[in-house]
């Protein structure tokens, strides 16, 4: 099966270690990955702030970037939720908008693609840890994706998954809300750490870096022993002795 | 309202700063969250129920101004007085009006958001009515010298402790704290009101157009002791809360009940059609409907109109992370949480309010639970976008957005800013995060630490180690 993958800016400038996780998980998977380098950025920045007309030249870059793809898959909910909300931005351009709607029929979120697309559930990975997972809001709420990740966690061997007490509440990112409303994301993020917490888990999983870079910036400047990685990362496991991952190469 | 600052985050700071607001406010927001979900999961197609009732409401909207009419003609067959007010003015002088003629001295109110959208307990004291609230947290509130900081649980963030104290003072004596001897104290002290009030005041949680009645959903009964005993009864409604007929008022209280707390069904349900006639036991001898417009139908056939299909369930306060923490007072209007931050603005412009479309964190748990399936955060987005092409952001940050529009949209650019990230912030990075950052970052590291951008992108990887291997031919 032909993908493009789409790494997201916040990975590809932050976390090139968990795109080049997610990628080896395809490939392992039989995928072949292509990466178009004309990608940029979904929009969402600009699009959730509320300048739409600068998000409608970024959304037709990345329509056309894509146009060719088979399935386009990203390492992130809220990024593939904002691919499927292109058809918002351009309800009076019918051309455009049936441009955006194909886009939206073929991209996937990395975890929804292996278990919906791949039918895939036990990627072979194997993390001993005690760990707890984030539902990130866009993830589970706008794009719908909600069992994926759990399946997916569910068949890594040795990995023990607390469920995370009042999961449903936000980690306080929200993209430029985490710079513009400082005080009450704090508040927000501060609670999830305590759930974090609450769970005795050594590590936190996600599946979309802006909610880690959040919840793991605050975990930092508290120096909270709780590792946050990428469900690429921990898919990215190997079962063989030794076997790792690039899980932590952007840290060094 | 009393003693709160003046600027959004000044309410904010003043908020977060509150023990005891802090505590009660989570706590009644997880019980009545989970009570919401409970429900759902009880009736099983919750999505089916909603999408009825949303479409209800949207057909309820699109022909207002018809179903307005047959009401008001029935209410007017019934005995009763329709008074529609253009504004909140027009609503307190008509209500003053009634009251003068009547030589009334005292009113009892039952919960009514509509009332307090009018300030009308302000008004009515002012010409030296006593007002009384006769719902519990609405009698609490009223004894703190506050405003409700919930739609449904005015008092939401007060502890049974506090509670306790504002009681003891009235009572002269200090009273336990006990759920039991609170209730029977308000009971008592209210009961007394109710037999001497001239004038009973209410809100209407939905009219019925085909048979010109007003409902009203309670847990407490004070509804159905605020329309019966006193000789008048006024009812003031939202211009857009009325349903065509008795079928569909059917579906909408079974959202709204379920979705304010989870119940099946309210411990009370009050319909009231027209004053007393003759044979009944009960009933005042005069009934006035006020509906009240307050810029509603400015909204109509506007990007927002669907924000009218509300009816004033609560869920989305008790599903808001944001509120969770803040709770009711910090937004400052008289409606608060996602829905507060969509109206508010919309009734009273940005100049004031511009803060509030991005006191949300964009979570969607709002738009998730609406009964009405009103898309509260694509809403508040929609708000941003108009303060943008209004004017009311900064400079930097429309230069900030312009820039990073360019960028996006020609990959050369933007290829050669991602290339300089690493290089870019090695003054400001420490063992690989940032603990300082400039401009906006200084937001993000005024709490929380930035990963500094990593010495070899994805991209450059992908340039280097694929192509350049060409294992893509
Ligand atoms: S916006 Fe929806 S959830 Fe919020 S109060 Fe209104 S009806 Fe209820």
């Amino acid at each position: 099966m032909k993908i493009s993958f789409f790494v997201t800016c916040l990975a590809d400038v932050f976390y090139p270690g968990v795109a080049k996780d997610a990628v080896e998980v395809l490939e392992r998977l039989g995928c072949e990955v292509e990466f178009p380098q004309a990608q940029t950025c979904c929009g969402q920045p600009a699009y959730n702030s509320g300048y739409h007309k600068e998000t409608k030249n970024i959304a037709r870059h990345m329509i056309e970037t894509f146009a060719g793809a088979e399935y386009v898959v990203t390492p992130s909910g809220s990024c593939a939720a904002m691919l499927h909300d292109y058809v918002k931005l351009f309800e009076d351009e019918p051309e455009w908008l049936e441009k955006a709607r194909v886009l939206a029929a073929k991209t996937y979120e990395f975890t929804q693609f292996i278990v919906e697309v791949l039918r895939v559930e036990d990627v072979g990975a194997a993390f001993r840890a005690n760990a707890t997972y984030h539902r990130s809001c866009h993830m589970t709420r706008l794009l719908g994706v909600k069992e994926a990740p759990m399946k997916l966690l569910e068949h890594v061997e040795g990995l023990r998954v607390t469920p995370l007490p009042n999961a449903h509440d936000c980690c306080g990112f929200g993209g430029t809300f985490s710079v513009k409303m400082v005080p009450i994301s704090e508040q927000m993020v501060d609670e999830k750490i305590r759930h974090i917490e609450e769970t005795d888990a050594e590590v936190l999983i996600g599946a979309d870096c802006g909610c880690l870079m959040n919840i793991g910036g605050r975990i930092n400047r508290k120096g909270k022993p709780i590792k946050v990685m990428h469900i690429a990362q921990v898919l990215n496991h190997s079962k063989r002795e030794g076997g790792g991952s690039y899980a932590d190469e952007n840290r060094e | 309202m009393s003693g709160q600052p003046i600027t959004f985050f000044g309410r904010v700071e003043k908020a977060l700063g509150d023990e005891q607001l802090r505590k009660a406010v989570p706590f009644t927001q997880d019980r009545l969250r989970a009570g919401r979900f409970q429900a759902a999961d009880e009736l099983g197609n919750i999505e089916e129920w909603r999408d009825l009732a949303a479409q209800i409401r949207a057909h309820t909207l699109e022909n207002l101004d018809s179903y307005l009419e047959q009401l008001a003609l029935n209410v007017e067959k019934n005995g009763g007085y329709v008074h529609f007010a253009s504004t909140a003015a027009d609503a307190v002088n008509h209500v003053l009006r009634i009251a003068q003629e009547k030589n009334a001295r005292s009113v009892v109110k039952s919960k009514s958001m509509v009332s307090e959208e009018i300030h009308l307990n302000k008004h009515l004291e002012a010409q030296g009515l006593r007002v009384i609230e006769s719902d519990l947290g609405e009698y609490i509130i009223q004894l703190a010298k506050e405003t409700p900081s919930h739609l449904i649980a005015p008092a939401i963030h007060k502890t049974r402790a506090q509670v306790a104290e504002l009681f003891s003072e009235v009572a002269g004596r200090a009273l336990s704290d006990e759920t039991e001897v609170l209730c029977q104290f308000a009971r008592e002290e209210l009961r007394r009101e109710f037999l001497e009030a001239d004038i009973g005041i209410s809100g209407c949680n939905f009219a019925v157009a085909e048979s010109g009645s007003i409902v009203l959903i309670s847990n407490e009964g004070n509804a159905r002791l605020t329309t019966t005993l006193p000789k008048v009864h006024i009812a003031i409604m939202g211009m857009e809360r009325l349903v065509p007929t008795w079928s569909e008022l059917d579906i909408v209280v079974s959202m709204l009940t379920r979705s304010a707390t989870g119940q099946k069904i309210s411990v009370y349900m009050t319909v009231m059609s027209g004053p007393r006639r003759r044979g009944d036991i009960d009933g005042p001898e005069e009934f006035h409907l006020i509906v009240l417009d307050n810029g509603r139908s400015d909204i109509l056939g506007t990007a927002y109109q669907e924000v009218l299909k509300c009816i004033r369930c609560g869920a989305c306060l008790n599903v808001c992370p944001v509120y969770r923490h803040i709770g009711g007072h910090a937004y400052g209007g008289v409606y608060s949480g996602p829905i507060g931050a969509v109206l508010t603005p919309l009734f009273e412009g940005y100049e004031e309010w511009k803060e509030l479309p991005y006191s949300s964190s964009l979570c969607g748990a709002c738009t998730e639970v609406c009964p009405v399936k009103i898309p509260l955060h694509d809403l508040l987005i929609e708000h941003r976008k108009d303060e943008v092409e209004q004017g009311h952001v900064s400079w930097q940050e429309k230069f900030a957005f312009k820039v990073f529009g360019y960028l996006t949209s020609h990959p050369s650019l933007y290829d050669k800013a991602v290339r300089t990230g690493h290089v870019a912030t090695g003054w400001l990075a420490k063992e690989g995060v940032i603990e300082k950052g400039p401009g906006l970052l200084a937001g993000w590291t005024s709490i929380r630490d930035l990963p500094r951008p990593a010495k070899q992108s994805f991209r450059e990887w992908w340039k280097q180690e694929k192509e350049g291997r060409g294992r893509d031919n």
